[in-house]
């Protein structure tokens, strides 16, 4: 395939052409019979490993299978957060990591992934709210990460839609801000990542379900079963998100893990009125505005574990209650459609990158509410821990056995449900 | 919104119920090593299809029970006493 950078000049060049000479951004592999290291799952997660694999690590014959297309699932439809204003310096250091890639990740993939500094601003309603919040300042700021203080005022300063009144039912008391959070197209990470790792000379084979994973006398990965028949691999990273367990399963590893349907929903597009992220963990609402112009809202997870990809209708009805009363002006918005991903979620709610106990067989979830946001960051350490079959100091602590050596990374009491 | 056959109140809406996680997890003896309590504590078999769990009918009758529910379709097939344990 030949090369096809995007650029002021080659789009005026292909323009005169009525844009009719553009080729496939990247190329439908079949199977081959055997891969260094095949990544199962094409998510964001997934296909930028495959991509760090290749353009860092020099690994040669490198597949992503996919069991639908690519940027299918949660990379697809998410809420498209990103911040790093976690509260250990384990955390903060891996959300960080991964919001200085997304910094110039256009410009490294030359894929548009519309990045956006807009700020995210998580706001506080009870004393318990801002002294948690006030503490999260503090810590990151000592860990190098950007996080401030505002009061009701400076918050309704900053996203004017807000409603600081405080009579209503869960009154904003403060608000802690991250400025160089924001939002990106998940589409286009999804994309970008692809056409960068097929032009590396990954093969992304879709609708390619992993059935069984091979092991050798020894107990160490040789190759999957798959819907499109058996691939030999040197070594296979699991990048599968709620259907992690299922996947780890086939190789006997059972897993810190539970699955449950997160939802989201979009409005109506509407011109823009909204000019950051706004975030509520303690009445659970989170909202941003894309650049089409329809709102995007964060709803939680349903409180039982589930596959089935839709949540029940209450859980949403619950977050916009809290939308309409944090910016009335949105009252009479109609929603247009909604969904739900499965999330897998560690009890600690931080995530596992990590080897397996299986030789050879690696594993990349736990990102639970909040992956999208770590999508470089996380990518870019799993490919660098397949590749040396050791992890990265950034994601050393974030492994399976802390579960049974007590070392968690408790986000959870911290950061309630949001990430 | 699921349908939850309270045993001892009847059919109810889900959010007069509060899900109890994975049923039957034994709990290990005072001197069990770290990895099996580690294993009780935190590791599930997050299973595609049948799973046992309890159910607390916590805006009811608020009493404890069984369900057995398919995570793929939420159905229901079996409803019983939070003492029982049945053969695997």
């Amino acid at each position: 395939m030949s090369k096809q950078r995007f650029s002021a000049l080659s789009l005026l060049r292909r323009s005169l052409g009525g844009h009719r000479s553009w080729e496939p951004q990247w190329r439908k592999s079949e199977p081959k019979p055997a891969y260094d290291v095949v990544i199962v799952g094409g998510g964001g997660h997934g296909l930028g490993a495959a991509y760090y694999l290749a353009a860092e690590h020099r690994v040669g014959r490198i597949a992503v299978v996919e069991k639908g297309w690519i940027g299918g699932g949660n990379t697809g439809r998410n809420t498209t957060i990103i911040r790093s204003n976690y509260l250990f310096a384990e955390s903060a250091a891996l959300y960080d990591h991964s919001v200085k890639l997304w910094e110039d990740l256009s410009q490294v993939l030359n894929y548009n992934v519309m990045f956006s500094q807009r700020g995210v601003m998580m706001l506080a309603h009870t004393v318990h709210d801002v002294q948690v919040f006030k503490r999260h300042v503090h810590a990151n700021r000592c860990s190098g990460v950007d996080n401030e203080w505002l009061t009701p005022e400076e918050a309704k300063a900053f996203c004017p839609p807000l409603n600081i009144d405080p009579d209503i039912r869960y009154p904003v008391l403060g608000a802690a801000l991250q400025r160089r959070g924001g939002t990106a197209r998940h589409d286009a990470v999804a994309w970008g990542y692809a056409r960068a790792a097929s032009e590396l000379g990954v093969d992304i084979i879709e609708n390619c379900e992993v059935t069984g994973i091979r092991r050798d006398a020894q107990g160490r990965v040789e190759g999957l079963e798959t819907t499109r028949g058996s691939i030999r691999a040197g070594k296979v990273g699991v990048s599968a998100a709620g259907n992690t367990s299922a996947v780890l399963s086939l190789a006997g590893v059972r897993l810190p893990l539970e699955s449950y349907p997160l939802q989201a929903l979009v409005s109506e597009p509407v011109k823009p009125v909204f000019p950051c992220v706004a975030m509520s963990n303690t009445i659970h609402a989170y909202i941003s505005q894309s650049d089409k112009g329809d709102l995007v809202i964060g709803a939680g997870t349903d409180a039982y574990t589930s596959y089935t990809q839709r949540g029940a209708l209450h859980i949403n009805m619950h977050t916009l209650d809290a939308i309409c009363e944090l910016f009335p002006m949105f009252r009479r918005l109609r929603m247009m459609r909604n969904w739900g991903g499965i999330v897998d979620v560690t009890p600690d709610r931080s995530p596992i990158i990590a080897k397996t106990p299986v030789p050879g067989l690696y594993v990349n979830c736990g990102w639970g509410t909040g992956g999208f946001k770590a999508t470089p960051g996380s990518a870019h350490l799993f490919a660098w821990t397949i590749a040396n079959d050791a992890p990265h100091p950034i994601n050393a602590p974030f492994t399976i056995e802390r579960f049974r050596d007590g070392h968690l990374i408790d986000e959870a009491a911290a950061a309630a449900v949001a990430h | 919104m699921m349908k939850i056959p309270c045993p001892h109140c009847g059919v109810r809406d889900e959010n007069e119920f509060q899900c109890g996680g994975t049923a039957h997890l034994a709990r290990p003896a005072l001197d069990a090593s770290d990895r099996e309590w580690g294993e009780y504590l935190y590791f599930r078999d997050n299973p595609k299809g049948s799973h046992r769990e309890r159910w607390r009918h916590a805006y009811g009758c608020g009493r404890w029970f069984n369900v057995v529910r398919d995570t793929l379709t939420h159905e229901i097939s079996a409803v019983y006493p939070i003492t029982e344990t049945p053969a695997r």
